[in-house]
C-alpha cells in the first residue's frame, strides 16, 4: 500500500514536470501526430511550427520562448508567403473586460513589431483583440489561464506557394 | 405613528439630512403636510448596518370599476409587490389577513381594520377599462395618522402598458415612504450570453429594470459587448465584431437601425454618453495603446484626452459633464483617474488595495462605482469621488460591471461563477451594500446598464 502510494506520487511529480515543459504551440514534440502533414500547409503552421504564444499575467513583453515561437514563424511566412496575417491578442478572464481588450491589443500588438522586426511587411499584418472573450481553456486556475494569456498568429490566403 | 429609516450611510449628505428630520420627528411628531407629495416622509424605514426593518404595508386589489377584469387587477398588484419587496424596505401583508374589503377609492378607509393587521400604510387604488385604455387611480395612506402620504393620482395608457404603469404607481409609493427618486419604471440593457465558455455566443437585449418584457437587439452572429443607454433612453452604444474587429456602434432603440457618428481610426471600445447626449467618450487603440478619446457628436470632431502609453479605458461622464473618471495602468496597475474634459492633470483617487476598474459616476454625482480586484476576488465597491470612504459591496470570483440605477441608489452588475461551467448572471445591491439579489431571467447575462428614468 505505501508502495503505491510513493509510486502515484512520483507519477504526478513527473506529469508536473511534463506540463511545465510544455509550450503554447506543441513544437516539435517528440510523438507528433501532425508530422505527416506537409510542411507548407497551414496545418503544420498552427500544430508544429506553433501560431500561440504566451504571456504573463497583466504582460504583454515577448518571453525567450515566444521569441523563438516567432523567429521560426517569420522562417516559415518567409518560406511559403502568405495573403495576410492577423495578430489575435487574448487575455485571461481575471481581468475587466475593458481592461482585457486593451491588454489583448498591447500582445498582438507585440508580436506584430517583433513580425516586422524580422522582416515581414507591415501591409499584410493586422492585428485584433479578443480581451477575455475567446478562452482557449475554460478551466479557473493557473493551468488553464496560462494558456488563455496568448496571441494567436493567424493566416489567410496562401499566396506563394 | 413614526417609522424610521434610519440609513447609516454617513458618506451620503442627503440622509445626513433625513437623519436629522428624523430625529425631530420622532420626539416631536411633526403632522404630516397632507397637501404636499414633495414633502419630507413622516414614514421612514429602520436601516442599520445588515439589519432592516421593512414598513408593513397593505396592499389590497385594486377596486374594479368600468369592465376591467381580476387578471388585470392581480397583474397591477404583482407588479407593485415585487418592486417594493425587492428594494428590502417593505413587507406585504398577505391579502387573507385583511379585514376590509375595499369597494371605494374615494372615500377615506377603515383605518381601524388595517391598524388591527397591523398595516402601517395601505395603498387604495382602481381600475378601469375602456377602449383599450386603462386607468390606474391610487391613494397612499399612512394608517396611523389616518392622511394619504401619496393623494390621488391617476395614470392612463393603453392596456399592453398596464405593467409600466405599475411600476409608476410603486415609483410613488417608494418615493412618498423612502424620500428617494424613483427607478422602478426603468430598463436595463444588457448582454444575453449563451453556449459553453470556449463558444460564447452573444447579443444585446433589453427588459425592464425587474427582468420582464425581454426584447433582443441583435443577432449573435458576432460579439457584443456593453451597451450604454442615451440620457433620453432611445439610443445605444454598444461595441460590436460585426467588421471584425472590436467597433463601437450606435443604435436607435426603435428601428433598430446602426447609425454612423463618426469616422474612428482603429479598434474602438467602452464608449458612453455625455450626460446631454451631445458627446461620446470612448477608448480608441492604435498601435497598441489604448487613450481616451471625447467624440463631439454635432460637429464630428474628436479630442484626444490621455496621452499616456499606458492603457486607459472605461471612460465616465461626471453628470456635470465636466469631469471623466476613467481607469488607467500609468502608475503599474489599474487604477482610478478623474480628468477635466478640457485636459490637464488625470488626478488618481482609489488607494485600497488591489486593483480597480470599470468606474462609473453616480447620477447623484457624489460617488463612483467599480470593480475591485484583490486577492484572486472581485468586488463591487463604491467611493466618494475624491476616492475617500471607499465601500466593498460584494464578493466573488467575479463580480465585475457596475451600473447606477437612476436615483443613484441601487448598483446592477454581473456576478460570473468560476470553472469550466462557469456562467454570468445579472444581481442588483443596495449602494449600502445589503439586498442583494439576482435578477433571475432564465439566461446567462452580462454588462448590465440602467436607463435614466423613463418618461
Amino acid at each position: 500500500m505505501k508502495n503505491l502510494i510513493i509510486i502515484m506520487l512520483l507519477l504526478s511529480f513527473i506529469s508536473a514536470c511534463s506540463e511545465l515543459g510544455e509550450r503554447g504551440g506543441n513544437k516539435n514534440s517528440g510523438n507528433d501526430p501532425y508530422a505527416d502533414i506537409t510542411e507548407s500547409s497551414l496545418a503544420y503552421f498552427s500544430n508544429s511550427i506553433g501560431d500561440t504564444v504566451l504571456f504573463t499575467v497583466n504582460q504583454s513583453s515577448l518571453t525567450s520562448d515566444a521569441r523563438e515561437i516567432l523567429t521560426s514563424q517569420v522562417a516559415w511566412i518567409k518560406e511559403n508567403g502568405v495573403g495576410t496575417v492577423t495578430i489575435e491578442g487574448h487575455a485571461d478572464e481575471q481581468g475587466t473586460r475593458e481592461y482585457n481588450l486593451a491588454l489583448g491589443a498591447r500582445r498582438a500588438t507585440a508580436v506584430r513589431n517583433y513580425l516586422v522586426s524580422q522582416g515581414i511587411s507591415e501591409d499584410i499584418l493586422s492585428v485584433v483583440t479578443y480581451g477575455k472573450e475567446r478562452p482557449l481553456k475554460i478551466c479557473s486556475e493557473e493551468s488553464c489561464w496560462s494558456k488563455n494569456r496568448r496571441s494567436v498568429t493567424a493566416i489567410s490566403g496562401e499566396s506563394g506557394s | 405613528m413614526i417609522l424610521v429609516l434610519r440609513c447609516l450611510d454617513n458618506f451620503m449628505p442627503r440622509y445626513m439630512s433625513l437623519l436629522k428630520v428624523i430625529f425631530i420627528k420622532i420626539f416631536i411628531l411633526i403632522p404630516y403636510i397632507v397637501q404636499s407629495q414633495e414633502s419630507v416622509p413622516t414614514l421612514e424605514l429602520e436601516v442599520t448596518e445588515g439589519v432592516i426593518e421593512p414598513i408593513s404595508m397593505a396592499l389590497p386589489k385594486f377596486v374594479l370599476e368600468k369592465d376591467a377584469n381580476s387578471y388585470i387587477a392581480e397583474e397591477v398588484i404583482s407588479v407593485i409587490s415585487n418592486d417594493l419587496v425587492n428594494t428590502g424596505f417593505f413587507r406585504i401583508i398577505p391579502q387573507q389577513a385583511y379585514i376590509s374589503v375595499m369597494t371605494n377609492i374615494n372615500a377615506p378607509p377603515r383605518f381601524a381594520d388595517w391598524k388591527a393587521i397591523n398595516a402601517s400604510i395601505m395603498l387604495a387604488g382602481a381600475i378601469s377599462v375602456s377602449g383599450g385604455k386603462v386607468s390606474l387611480k391610487f391613494r397612499l395612506w399612512d394608517v396611523l395618522a389616518q392622511k394619504a402620504i401619496v393623494k390621488g393620482i391617476k395614470y392612463e395608457g393603453p392596456i399592453s402598458s398596464i405593467r409600466r404603469m405599475s411600476h409608476k404607481v410603486a415609483d410613488k409609493v417608494y418615493e412618498g415612504v423612502t424620500g428617494e427618486g424613483r427607478y422602478f419604471d426603468s430598463r436595463i440593457v444588457f448582454v444575453s450570453e449563451r453556449g459553453s465558455k470556449d463558444n460564447r455566443s452573444k447579443r444585446l437585449a433589453i427588459m425592464d429594470h425587474d427582468g420582464e418584457n425581454i426584447e433582443y437587439l441583435t443577432d449573435s452572429d458576432s460579439i457584443v459587448l456593453a451597451p450604454r443607454f442615451s440620457p433620453d433612453a432611445k439610443k445605444i452604444l454598444y461595441t460590436s465584431y460585426r467588421s471584425g474587429k472590436p467597433r463601437v456602434y450606435l443604435m436607435d432603440l426603435r428601428t433598430k437601425k446602426i447609425q454612423n457618428f463618426a469616422e474612428l481610426p482603429g479598434m474602438t471600445f467602452a464608449p458612453r454618453f455625455s450626460p446631454d447626449g451631445n458627446r461620446i467618450v470612448l477608448s480608441i487603440t492604435l498601435n497598441g495603446n489604448t487613450d481616451i478619446f471625447i467624440v463631439n457628436l454635432l460637429t464630428g470632431k474628436k479630442i484626444r484626452l490621455t496621452k499616456s502609453i499606458a492603457i486607459d479605458t472605461a471612460p465616465s461622464f461626471s453628470p456635470s459633464g465636466n469631469r471623466v473618471v476613467f481607469e488607467s495602468d500609468r502608475g503599474g496597475s489599474q487604477q482610478i483617474y478623474v480628468i477635466n474634459t478640457n485636459g490637464g492633470k488625470a488626478n488618481r483617487i482609489s488607494f485600497g488595495k488591489g486593483r480597480y476598474g470599470t468606474p462609473v459616476w453616480s447620477p447623484r454625482g457624489d460617488m463612483v462605482a467599480f470593480t475591485k480586484m484583490n486577492k484572486g476576488k472581485f468586488h463591487i465597491g463604491a467611493m466618494r469621488v475624491d476616492g475617500s470612504q471607499e465601500r466593498i459591496l460584494t464578493s466573488s470570483f467575479l463580480d465585475e460591471g457596475p451600473a447606477w440605477s437612476p436615483n443613484g441608489r441601487v448598483i446592477a452588475f454581473f456576478r460570473e461563477t468560476s470553472g469550466p461551467k462557469g456562467a454570468p448572471s445579472l444581481y442588483t445591491v443596495d449602494v449600502t451594500g445589503r439586498n442583494m439579489r439576482k435578477i433571475d431571467i432564465g439566461t446567462y447575462a452580462s454588462d448590465p446598464a440602467w436607463s435614466p428614468l423613463l418618461e
